[in-house]
């Protein structure tokens, strides 16, 4: 005799095992947020965020990493911002599929595929060397533009491809030029979603070890000029672990950098959310 | 004149990226594709690495490379399809409203923590509960799998919402449970792009560098088990670049482009399976 389990329990069975791994995923996150602050958290306080490393990390803060990051993002975002905004509103405004849609499209997507030691591998040759900026916050930011332009694209298409069409009609029908339209209405409208693309890009500039540890250096120095060498806080983080030289500085610095990451999200999250039920 | 000029300006711009692409693929080319003419591909495609002594040979870190990515898919694979099937079929708006961006935090999460979290919990777990150095094929294959979640739920829950609420209704009306509906008409609805997911899912898995270096022991060797320990392409890349100079470091150059050739084929795979509008 067979006995065959049916369709109804089939489901349930197959419910509970989709909820179970779900579940998981969820507790594996949390999980990781949780451990690094348990350790890190009691370790935290204004004199850490200020004071200057010491020692290799031993002692001190992470003032020069924090300083550091923040050059490198803010390099990155402002070479970054432009040329992936260019891009996207080039992509929804004056194509309308066709090769160049297409070849842009293949461009974007393919860099944003490209594994970070590959920006690492190339800022080192082109910015370091080649264009002889050596290790420093221009490399670094260079690098990591480089990096963070698909995202910055494609984030700010969906938002333009968001804005109503009448928006655009009213313009034109007002005697704006495709230009003025442009910048006057369709970015506007769209910018909470350009920001989103931003602060993603931000939040994956300040994550980011493998391509800045070839490009901006090592350097625990407070960065004097654009040509400093730097430590970004990832790679602090990165030293302080795999070389062992203090644990609890290293969790102190991944909860700072997990911060980080969290506030960006969140605000990215929101930002991107209130935009969306205005216009879909 | 002002929206011709600003057309011109903008279209410049807008070939950014292909231009970065082509940059690249020229400056790691012109490092590294010399090398391998010079020394030869039997040499370029053994398993002896001893770069300072005119040994080039990177298959053992190509099998290292592929050993991992293999492990992270049998991780990542089922997880993320179970999730982005959970999102998409079995949960109501506000649920998938909390479950996707908790799940798309995943991927913001530094790779570096990553590794992190694998030297202080899962290394000293695989050493104490499955023997070897901890260090392992293992290690690399959670983490990694772990790392590209994300990747795999997002495009396949994308793929799953894109198929036509008519094949639901269709389903039910024949008396199908969800269940069912998922299994014999959603998923192979939605084939194309989950496939597209688990293959960019896996250039994550290859092209990441930091996670597996800081868990995968990294010993130049071919690994002959889950537990031993394993160096990849990425890795010997990130460790041995700092230092090297000459051939030495034309030989990292001539193991990027092979990297490198390696993921732009997935992409390209990637997005034709997908066909962009």
């Amino acid at each position: 005799m067979t006995f065959r389990i049916g369709p109804r329990t089939n489901q349930i069975i197959a419910y509970s095992i989709l909820l179970l791994m779900t579940l998981i995923t969820v507790v594996v996150l949390f999980f990781i947020i949780g451990y690094v602050f348990k350790n890190g958290i009691g370790q935290l306080s204004l004199e850490f965020l200020t004071d200057k490393t010491r020692d290799m990390g031993k002692e001190g803060g992470i003032l020069p990493s924090i300083l550091g990051t923040f050059f490198v993002t803010i390099f990155a975002i402002i070479i970054a911002t432009p040329l992936g905004v260019g891009s996207a509103v080039y992509l929804v405004e004056y194509t309308k599929g066709g090769l160049i849609h297409r070849i842009i499209s293949f461009g974007a997507d393919c860099l944003a595929g490209v594994p970070s030691i590959i920006f690492g591998l190339f800022g080192f040759i082109f910015f370091v060397i080649r264009l002889n900026l050596g290790w420093s916050i221009i490399s670094g930011g260079l690098t990591l533009a480089v990096m963070i332009i698909p995202t910055i694209i494609r984030t700010t298409e969906e938002a333009i491809k968001a804005v109503p069409h009448s928006f655009r009609e009213i313009s034109y029908s007002l005697g704006g030029g495709k230009l003025d339209t442009i910048l006057k209405v369709v970015l506007p409208t769209s910018l909470p979603g350009i920001l989103t693309g931003v602060i993603l890009g931000i939040g994956r500039a300040v994550g980011e070890t493998a391509a800045v540890i070839f490009t901006a250096g090592s350097s625990l120095g407070i960065p004097t000029s654009a040509f400093s060498s730097t430590r970004t806080l990832a790679v602090h983080f990165y030293i302080l672990a795999r070389e062992g030289i203090s644990m609890p500085k290293a969790y102190a610095t991944a909860t700072v950098l997990i911060i980080i990451i969290l506030l960006v999200n969140f605000i990215a999250y929101r930002l991107m959310h209130r935009f969306m039920a205005k216009y879909y | 004149m002002k929206d011709k000029i600003a057309e011109k300006l903008l279209l410049f711009i807008a070939f950014s990226a292909i231009l970065f692409l082509l940059l690249i693929t020229f400056f790691i080319f012109q490092q590294g594709i010399p090398l391998i003419f010079k020394v030869g591909l039997s040499n370029f495609f053994s398993t002896h690495w001893a770069p300072t002594r005119g040994n080039f040979g990177i298959l053992s870190m190509i099998i290292g490379s592929l050993m991992v990515t293999a492990g992270a898919l049998v991780v990542g694979i089922p997880f993320g399809l179970a999730c982005a099937i959970f999102l998409a079929e079995f949960s109501s708006p506000p649920i998938q409203k909390t479950l996707k961006p908790i799940i798309e935090l995943l991927a913001g999460i530094p790779s570096v923590v990553y590794g992190f979290i694998g030297i202080v919990i899962l290394v000293p777990f695989i050493r104490e509960h499955f023997g070897g150095p901890g260090f392992s094929v293992l290690a690399a294959s959670i983490i990694l799998g772990i790392m590209i979640l994300p990747t795999i739920v997002s495009i396949s829950y994308d793929a799953l919402l894109a198929v036509p609420n008519t094949y639901r209704e269709g389903s039910y009306a024949v008396g199908a449970t969800k269940w069912q509906t998922v299994v014999m008409l959603l998923l192979p609805a939605a084939r194309s792009g989950i496939v597209a997911g688990i293959i960019l899912g896996m250039g994550r898995a290859i092209g990441e560098t930091m996670a597996v270096i800081m868990i995968a022991g990294n010993a130049l060797k071919i690994p002959h088990s889950m537990l031993d320990s394993v160096r990849t392409l990425t890795s010997t890349l990130a460790l041995e670049l700092g230092y090297a100079t000459g051939d030495h470091r034309a030989a990292l150059f001539a193991c990027g482009s092979f990297l490198f050739l390696i993921i732009i084929l997935l992409n390209i795979i990637a997005i034709k399976i997908t066909g962009r509008k």
